[in-house]
């Protein structure tokens, strides 16, 4: 191994400690903020999925080095978001349940039943 | 008599992808991991939004000993990478210590779930108990398994396959870093879980 890689190495397992420090901070972060009753249920969904895909995006990007990786790779992950989004998306955006009523996930509640006219 | 015949890019690239094999195969492995994975928590929203009630995860689940699992697969993963650092730096040594260090906080945190699958058993909350055990049940379980799956493979590179090592360095150093690729996501798919099944509030 050359001096360089050497430390190229060195500086790496660096970085890896100081994201690792961030990550658990993070963890503590998100049990803090579902901790704290203030935020409603609406912005302690959002905080939660914010902080989980800062996590995620850290340990991606660094742990499985997809910040540096080659184009192959972001084309096979590109392809696997598109059809994830779609799956989520098709149900996020449904607006009718089994039995044909309104019932989608942006629908509050649900409509009162019709009288029958007979 | 027959030749042995090699396989190509082992531990080289291949020069249209610039990947070696191996490399390829398990991002394509995990691609497919999302969409399971992903199946089932867009499952998780479509039961949870549907319910007219929900239990708080929180008030249900034991959150101290979810963050405590939560900290010791982030403290696997940094060790994983680690040890496939060390390996580039020619440390062997090192790279056992970092990789015998990941077997055990994986085998922690096993264990640390066997006491809370053990815990509502006990209380009778199996997968039948409700729509949110069902899903609990089968989410934590199916992370449960991949963390199996990943402790059998780090654990026969730890042990005998650490042999390769004498032999091809290189090959091993990129068996190491697909080794860490799966693990890595098996800590990914934590990280979202535990927010989502034990933090959020009820309804």
């Amino acid at each position: 191994m050359s001096a360089h890689a050497a430390e190229s190495a060195h500086k790496q397992t660096r970085i890896y400690r100081i994201i690792g420090a961030v990550l658990f901070a993070a963890t503590g972060a998100t049990v803090a903020a579902a901790e704290w009753h203030h935020l409603g249920i609406t912005l302690g969904i959002f905080v939660a999925v914010f902080i989980a895909t800062f996590k995620g995006s850290l340990v991606a990007g660094y742990f499985m080095h997809l910040f540096t990786e080659r184009q192959a790779i972001h084309w096979v992950l590109m392809l696997t978001a598109f059809f994830f989004v779609a799956m989520i998306g098709l149900i996020m955006w449904t607006h009718r349940d089994q039995q044909g009523q309104p019932h989608g996930i942006f629908t509050t509640s649900p409509p009162a039943a019709q009288p029958h006219s007979e | 008599m027959s030749a042995a015949i090699e396989i190509p890019y082992n531990s080289t690239e291949r020069p249209d992808t610039g990947l070696y094999n191996a490399k390829l195969g398990v991002w394509l492995f995990l691609a497919s991991e999302v969409m399971l994975f992903g199946a089932l928590f867009s499952t998780y929203v479509l039961l949870r939004t549907g319910a007219d009630t929900w239990p708080s995860g929180a008030q249900t689940l034991n959150v101290p000993l979810a963050t405590f699992n939560t900290f010791i697969l982030i403290g696997s993963s940094v060790t994983m990478v680690m040890s496939w650092a060390s390996l580039q730096m020619k440390s062997f040594a090192r790279f056992r210590l970092f990789l015998g260090l990941t077997l055990l906080c994986g085998l922690i945190f096993l264990v640390a779930k066997g006491f809370e699958y053990h815990e509502h058993i006990m209380k009778g909350e199996l997968p039948s108990y409700s729509t949110f055990f069902a899903i609990y049940f089968v989410m934590t379980g199916l992370h449960g398994l991949h963390v199996i799956g990943g402790l059998i493979v780090n654990g026969y590179l730890w042990g005998p396959g650490a042999k390769m090592w004498r032999t091809d360095p290189a090959r091993f150093t990129n068996r190491i870093e697909v080794a860490g690729l799966y693990w890595h996501f098996v800590d990914l798919v934590w990280i979202f879980l535990f927010p989502t099944l034990y933090l959020l509030p009820g309804k």
